[in-house]
């Protein structure tokens, strides 16, 4: 009978033959990943930490990006204690504040290699299965205990296998179909299991995987893993990641699955998920004319250069409407840099964009871009909860950079499908990683 | 004892808000921010040995740990619930938080009716029904009875410290 990647990857990490799902085995993660929240988790083991050290000193990678430059005396205080726990123990994957959010910096640096286990005190480790690694989330007590022993343990998860078919249309992005995914797989629908994604996934960029997979744990998943291709490799070898043989790890084509789901890609629209939960899915169309009070475009999810650029697309040469603000959240100096060099960061900031330096702030309402009670927000990100973005009294509607920045012209929620030009679509479907 | 009934998909944004996440880390600072934007009242006014029953995935979205460490130190006897995330129920078991997920036993709750947790003998009583609970798979349970997983894993350092002294 054959396995799936979650078994492959899990017996061979453990050490054993084979698994069953279900079976609890430990591990040594090759990265544990910590952000702004390595200031409380070293603050848990201080003494343990003089007295035992840190069990594998290159599993650690710390990167300054929750709050990012310090907000108050007490994240400039938290940072402090990051940056001499740093020196203390002379970590080398040390990333401070402007490098970018935590998910980008990991996958371009090389961090989250195809096949190995990458464990993060952040949810949406998941991203990195966009290249084949097993990435999850875990809470900072775990962390701690990872510090000092380099271990953890993970339960074989069953798996959903989600069946790609056809390719986009024009007009709709990544996100839409994650969206639209998660609204039929349901928030909790694949709790506690992994996700593999199969079928024409060539037709989908590297950025575009990077979405799709960041949004795993939006539907509950443990992973949300794509199988290597040409285009993880090529995308890999830019990243100094360097060739392996767990690269090679994939599900044997008779595993054994909890469910199989057929998706189909070209019946996929502009959609948005109603604010409060990222599973109530509905057609942009069906609430166009909401008036908004702020876009962000940007994120762990869609902060990449494809994604500003195809905001800019729409952008260029027009100017947002004088109701709403437009922050743009790169996603990693590298992107910020390269957005830069092409002239997209330009071309939002003249149609009106403010553009923040690569972090995660607003998004989680922790910095910058927060809203005021009774304010309605379309973001790019990930989550909608009420008082996510600052205030329980506020409205988040997620949508993707092309939904954004024609909300962001109009004022109101609309489908890119009313006032995009087919160039910038041209040059979107031609863009990016595809 | 109270019972807190709350609904589906509870996730951790209402339970701990991401404003405080950086800035409240211990049990006093966490506390006063328990389930503010869930249940502004829930924070003034529970008692150790109250309970929360709620429905499916109980504790979705972040990985931020406040809530389940929050729970733990306001005395909290446990959570029951349909389901919970995936991460929430790794938090819970790390702090030695008690979780029951039992579908029956929040179906069978009833406004009024106690609820007690026996997580030694695996029993949960609601009302006048009593119902098993799942055992937990002994690693799980060795971490939540350690008290924790911190606490778990200062006793595995030092009887492998004291092993080495002694080779």
């Amino acid at each position: 009978m054959g396995l799936t990647f979650a078994q492959k990857v899990l017996a061979r990490s453990a050490g054993l033959s084979s698994v069953e799902i279900g079976q609890i085995v430990t591990v040594h993660p090759r990265h544990l990943l910590t952000h702004d929240n390595t200031a409380a988790i070293i603050g848990k083991i201080g003494e343990e930490l003089e007295q035992y050290g840190i069990a594998d000193p290159d599993q650690p990678v710390i990167v300054l990006d929750h709050i990012s430059p310090a907000r108050d005396t007490a994240s400039a205080e938290a940072h402090r204690r990051v940056r001499e726990f740093i020196a203390r123990f002379d970590l080398r994957h040390f990333f401070d504040i402007g490098e970018g959010i935590c998910h980008q910096v990991m996958l371009e640096r090389g961090l989250a290699p195809p096949g190995e286990i990458v464990v993060g005190s952040d949810s949406h480790t998941c991203t990195y299965g966009a290249v084949g690694a097993f990435a999850t989330g875990i809470d900072r007590t775990e962390a701690a205990a990872l510090l000092l022993t380099g271990e953890t343990w993970l339960k074989v998860p069953p798996t959903i296998k989600v069946l790609l078919s056809g390719s986009l249309p024009a007009w709709v992005t990544a996100k839409d179909l994650v969206l639209k995914l998660i609204g039929l797989i349901g928030a909790d629908g694949a709790s506690y299991q992994a996700v593999e994604y199969h079928g024409d996934i060539d037709k989908l960029g590297i950025d575009e995987r990077i979405t799709i997979s960041n949004m795993g744990v939006e539907m509950g998943a443990k992973i949300a893993v794509f199988p290597v291709d040409d285009l993880t490799l090529d995308f890999l070898k830019k990243t100094g990641c360097s060739r392996t043989e767990s690269q090679l790890i994939w599900a044997d084509s008779d595993a054994t699955y909890e469910r199989v789901v057929d998706f189909g890609l070209d019946e996929v629209e502009p959609v948005v998920a109603l604010p409060g939960a990222v599973d109530d899915v509905v057609c942009a169309g069906r609430v166009s004319g909401t008036k908004v009070d702020q876009v962000l475009i940007g994120t762990c999810t869609n902060g990449r250069l494809s994604d500003l650029q195809a905001a800019a697309d729409i952008l260029k040469g027009r100017h947002i409407a004088d109701t709403v603000r437009l922050l743009v959240l790169p996603s990693s100096r590298g992107v910020f840099e390269a957005a830069i060099a092409d002239g997209t960061i330009s071309d939002l900031s003249i149609a009106g964009a403010v553009i923040l330096p690569p972090g995660c702030g607003p998004c989680l309402g922790a910095h910058m871009g927060v809203l005021a009670p009774g304010e309605v927000c379309l973001s790019t990100a990930n989550r909608n909860f009420k008082g996510r973005m600052g205030t329980p009294e506020a409205q988040i509607y997620l949508g993707s950079p092309l939904t954004a920045a024609t909300t962001a012209l109009t004022g109101v929620i609309t489908d890119p499908r009313e006032v995009v030009e087919p160039a910038a679509m041209d040059r979107l479907r031609s863009g990016g990683e595809r | 004892m109270k019972v807190w009934r709350y609904g589906d998909n509870v996730n951790t944004d209402q339970l701990f808000p991401g404003k405080h996440t950086y800035t409240c880390s211990t049990s006093e600072e966490i506390l006063p921010h328990l389930l503010e934007d869930l249940d502004p009242s829930f924070a003034s006014s529970v008692k150790p040995g109250d309970v929360i029953v709620a429905g499916k995935n109980f504790g979705c979205g972040s990985s931020r740990e406040q809530p389940a460490l929050g729970l733990k130190a306001a005395g909290l006897a446990g959570i029951v619930a349909e389901s919970f995330a995936r991460i929430f129920y790794r938090a819970a078991i790390n702090q030695g938080l008690v979780l029951v997920e039992l579908p029956e036993a929040v179906a069978a709750w009833r406004e009024s009716d106690e609820i007690t947790i026996e997580p030694a003998a695996g029993v949960i009583h609601v009302g006048d029904r009593s119902f098993q609970v799942p055992p937990l798979p002994e690693m799980l349970l060795s971490i939540r009875d350690a008290g924790g997983l911190l606490p778990a894993v200062r006793a595995r350092l030092e009887i492998e410290r004291r092993t080495e002294n002694h080779d």
